[in-house]
């Protein structure tokens, strides 16, 4: 057998192991409940959720909390999912500024406990790179 | 006025460059078919004269898209929607290529002059003119495409940057009013954009996606004419030049990630990051399989492949970060334009097209059964070219997980894979072993390659031995002055270690190879220069990654009655305005928001600017001044260079010791994008630290004052003023009120009040004044203190005054800090790789452009000495 062939055999073999590693490393996106089922069989990997902010018939914000007085290390949030579920989402972390603004909210984290703890927060804004309106000030000549 | 000339000229130029690019292919194919030496140069002079038609037309779009950005015509929705009246041309010069369509031109621009270069340039090997930009031209005609703007029923082709905004958006009510309203200001270059590197980071990256066509390009002519063999010469220094330039395009992106975001790094493995480095690797693989063939004759289809590979993972690149794929795994890739097909058909035709001829051609690629031995420097160069594949392969196979969720999407299997949670360490884990291997592989090829006499075991050990004992030796040192505490950090991760040593040994080899090399010829030491530039690179990250230390952890002993007790990372410090906090080694105190100002050397404190209706503009309550010198004086209207954008300052002391420095970490609360946070950095020696801050209270937001409190006042009096003391020294008439033109007959007193704070004594100056026979009062505000004092009212009978406060919460701001041990090692490292490479491109350009027969053998000569 050829050096080579070997080294190719070697090669391949690698790359395989790669694959299998990075499609255990892979992440999911879940929904609430079976985010709480996974924690309740005890499995604590990561998961990705996409939901929506809780929000009231006025279209106000609820269930969202961060004092930066108090702690500037603790924000909280109700998040829904797409199936309808609200949950509790604590993030270690000051509030992202445009947060109220976004459309879609998508967290990484794994539920601890009754709520679920995020570690990374990815805000959907409607317009955050294109300008969809021309604004009424700038129209109004 | 709307002038729809200079887009029509735009577009007009569009068509025209595209239809010149598939004259000048069709032509060049035609050339190509032609016997070399032939008589007949007709095809070739047409496809010439195509070519250089489409450059013309090329230069002319350009021309016409900035025009519209710099004359501010915000009838064009490119320049509305990506530029604005404030900003200065360099800006505009970025805000050209923040849209896709101008990215897109600015490739379109970098292949124009490449192939201007290769018709010109290649004089002496002419046959490979016609192939090789048959290529260009091929490649042209589907980018001019992306830009084209044609739509044929439902089929959209391109995306035009000259579309006007009452046709971009049909339906505003503005358009039904006026259709030829025109905006009076866009909406602005992305803030996060504005920065320096934002304008030299995409061209040169840009610079590097079009070299990579120039070995592909001589790699297909090879094929496609049946030469296999002699394209490596010309198509080498293009390869360097190519991998030299998207590396120091990727490492300038870092560096605007490392200043600008707040992310914390320079390097997030962000999909849009990754989709730059998978090509990078394997061009780097390529010119490693490259160079052994041009010496040793073996590796050609390896050099095939990789040179292949890495230009259609260029294709992928642009699939993957413009066709909005990414779009929930990314937070800087482009929206979907629409072009997600036409770009799926620019990487298929490219991928089929070069598979098949590769797979047609395959047999007839000569390769050599001769076996390498174990102390054959090309042997070693082999598996590091696999091993750079390798790690690429990694990295592609994660980042193409959105891919996979699409694909099977497609044909209609549901999949809810996601990418990894945790990526940093995901890719890390991978990576880091990666960078052990090509630095050990680095080491030891280098020191085969250039070893002399016999390859054998012996003269192998006689090349490592000093290499190697100098690596032992600085490794422990360095190990054991970490654990001395001599350094900042403690190195015990024996994963670290391994990397510590496989890099210092690739730096050590390659010195020797250097100072080997520096009495024969030091032209010839470019690889190891790189090497050791990669090196160096490699105990940067380590470094600055593995040992990177938020020092603004909660140090303020707070119980925490939250629901987890848990290790949860408290990365972030509370700072309220002048009031020093501990945080690690350090007293920081926050000490007010500050702007800069056209003219002034530093940033200027706000509560010296009064703002006007004018945002750009402000009107100094004090003499401003830097040192001593003064800038402005009292009532002067100065020039905001960026109103949006507020720097706070952060005086950091030293507890034990001296050291005082001020950082001014910079935030803009925009209205589009919520808080766009920018660090500043204190560079020492050894380590950069790094803060920015994280919240700050909403600018936007009223503030909340108190009750308003009264106190009624004789001069001298002495009063208490929310717990501060303050003296009220009395009034006096003044001339002139900031922001008010007094008339004849107006009358305007201040009252002068001096309280006395916690660092400092504060004069307050409100003003009470009589215009047009109406009480106006101008407040004064004293940030610091959280204090608001108007001049009420003047009891002249009995000489007594009336001043009222209100009083609020203090200003704060949430910071985050921390600190990156020798980073300053990348960033060197990076600069000697590129010095590397230069003097690789240097060599090889002259030993493959030049046709003196003599030469290449003269060349192996030095290379087997």
């Amino acid at each position: 057998m050829k050096k080579s062939h070997i080294i190719g055999i070697i090669v391949i073999a690698l790359a395989i192991g790669i694959i299998m590693s990075s499609a255990g490393d892979a992440s999911t996106y879940v929904s609430f409940g079976e985010a709480i089922e996974r924690a309740e069989s005890g499995n604590d990997t990561k998961v990705h959720v996409v939901g929506r902010l809780k929000k009231d018939a006025q279209g106000h914000i609820v269930g969202m909390n961060y004092d930066p007085l108090v702690d500037p290390n603790y924000f909280t949030f109700t998040l829904v999912d797409t199936n309808r579920v609200e949950q509790q989402v604590v993030y270690f972390n000051p509030k992202p500024q445009d947060f109220e603004r976004s459309e879609q909210v998508v967290i990484t984290g794994s539920m601890q406990k009754n709520v679920f703890v995020a570690d990374k927060i990815l805000l959907k804004c409607p317009s955050k790179y294109v300008e969809k309106e021309v604004q009424q000030n700038t129209a109004s000549l | 006025m709307i002038n729809t000339l200079i887009g029509d000229i735009g577009h007009a130029s569009v068509i025209v460059a595209f239809v010149a690019a598939i004259v000048s292919s069709y032509a060049y194919f035609m050339a190509s078919r032609t016997k070399a030496g032939a008589a007949d140069n007709s095809w070739r002079n047409m496809a010439r004269g195509a070519f250089y038609v489409h450059a013309a037309a090329v230069l002319l779009v350009i021309f016409a898209l900035f025009n519209i950005i710099y004359e501010h015509r915000y009838e064009y929705y490119y320049a509305w929607s990506h530029s604005s009246n404030h900003l200065p041309v360099y800006y505009m010069i970025s805000c050209f290529w923040e849209g896709q369509e101008g990215s897109f031109l600015l490739w379109i621009f970098w292949h124009v002059m490449l192939g201007v270069a290769l018709i010109n340039g290649g004089r002496k090997n002419k046959e490979w003119e016609a192939p090789v930009m048959a290529m260009f031209s091929f490649v042209q005609l589907f980018l001019t495409s992306m830009i084209l703007g044609v739509v044929i029923g439902d089929l959209k082709i391109g995306s035009s940057p000259f579309i006007l905004m009452r046709d971009f958006m049909p339906d505003a009510p503005v358009f039904a009013m006026d259709p030829n309203f025109v905006p009076q200001d866009g909406t602005g270059l992305n803030p996060l954009l504005q920065n320096y590197w934002m304008v030299i980071h995409p061209p040169t990256l840009f610079l590097g996606f079009a070299a990579t066509l120039v070995p592909f390009a001589f790699a297909m002519a090879a094929l496609w004419k049946g030469k296999f063999v002699e394209w490596v010469k010309p198509a080498l220094p293009w390869a360097l030049f190519a991998a030299v330039v998207l590396g120091v395009g990727t490492v300038m992106g870092a560096y605007w990630a490392y200043e600008t975001l707040n992310f914390g790094g320079y390097w997030n493995w962000d999909p849009v990051e990754n989709a730059v480095y998978i090509p990078w690797l394997v061009l780097v693989g390529g010119i490693h399989t490259m160079i052994a063939y041009r010496r040793g004759k073996q590796g050609l289809k390896a050099s095939y492949i990789l040179v292949i590979a890495s230009f259609i993972l260029i294709l992928y690149a642009t699939f993957l970060t413009r066709s909005g794929i990414l779009g929930n795994a990314s937070v800087h890739s482009f929206t979907d334009l629409g072009l997600s097909g036409q770009l799926f058909a620019y990487l298929a035709a490219f991928a089929v097209l070069a598979v098949g001829l590769l797979v047609y051609r395959w047999k007839r690629i000569p390769t050599t059964e001769k076996e390498l031995s174990t102390y054959n420097g090309e042997f070693w160069v082999f598996i590091g070219a696999a091993v750079l594949c390798l790690a690429g392969f990694q990295v592609l196979a994660t980042t193409s997980i959105p891919v996979y969720n699409s694909f099977l999407g497609f044909i209609g299997i549901e999949s809810n894979a996601a990418l990894p949670a945790d990526q940093i360490e995901h890719y890390t884990k991978f990576q880091l072993w990666a960078g052990v291997g090509i630095a050990i592989l680095s080491g030891i090829g280098q020191l085969l390659w250039w070893s002399k006499g016999e390859k054998t075991r012996n003269t192998f050990i006689d090349a490592i031995m000093l290499p190697g004992m100098l690596t032992l030796l600085f490794a422990s040192l360095i190990i054991v002055l970490s654990k001395m505490g001599m350094l900042s950090e403690t190195i015990d991760n024996p994963v670290y270690i391994t990397l510590l040593v496989a890099a210092l040994f690739a730096v050590f080899a390659n010195l020797s190879i250097i100072l080997n090399l520096i009495h024969k010829k030091v032209t010839l030491s470019g690889g190891a220069v790189s090497h050791i530039g990669i090196a160096l690179m490699l105990i940067g990250i380590l470094f600055s990654s593995g040992y990177s230390n938020i020092i603004s952890q909660n140090t303020s002993g707070m119980v925490y009655s939250r629901e987890f007790p848990d290790d949860i990372n408290r990365d972030n410090v509370l700072l309220w305005r002048n009031t020093p906090v501990d945080m690690d080694k350090y007293t920081v105190s926050y000490h007010g928001q500050f702007q800069e100002v056209d003219g002034v050397p530093e940033y200027v404190n706000k509560e010296l600017l009064f703002p006007t209706m004018d945002p750009y503009k402000a009107i100094a309550r004090g003499d401003i001044k830097v040192g001593d010198k003064v800038y402005f004086k009292t009532g002067d209207t100065l020039d905001l260079e960026s109103p949006e954008n507020t720097y706070y300052q952060v005086l950091y002391k030293e507890r034990e010791g001296d050291d005082e420095f001020t950082l001014y970490p910079r935030a803009q609360v925009n209205p589009n994008m919520g808080l766009l946070a920018s660090p500043d950095i204190k560079h020492f020696a050894d380590k950069d630290l790094y803060s920015h801050v994280s919240s700050v209270p909403d600018p936007n937001e009223e503030k909340d004052w108190g009750d308003l409190q009264e106190f009624d006042v004789a001069a001298g009096d002495t009063i208490i003023l929310n717990d501060y003391v303050a003296v009220f020294n009395g009034i006096e008439r003044i001339d002139q009120v900031p922001g008010v033109v007094l008339a004849e007959g107006d009358v305007a007193v201040q009252a002068d009040l001096k309280i006395m704070g916690e660092r400092k004594d504060y004069h307050a100056h409100p003003v009470l004044m009589i215009k047009d026979q109406m009480m106006g009062r101008v407040p004064e505000e004293v940030a610091d203190l959280g204090l608001r004092i108007t001049f009420m009212n003047i009891d002249t009978q009995n000489n007594r005054f009336k001043i009222g406060v209100n009083a609020t919460q203090k200003d704060y701001i949430i910071l985050k800090a921390m600190e990156k041990p020798f980073v300053n090692i990348l960033w060197i490292g990076t600069i000697v790789m590129s010095i590397g490479f230069v003097m690789a491109i240097v060599r090889r350009k002259r030993e493959g452009g030049t046709p003196r027969p003599a030469a290449p053998k003269k060349t192996r000569e030095v290379q087997t000495a």
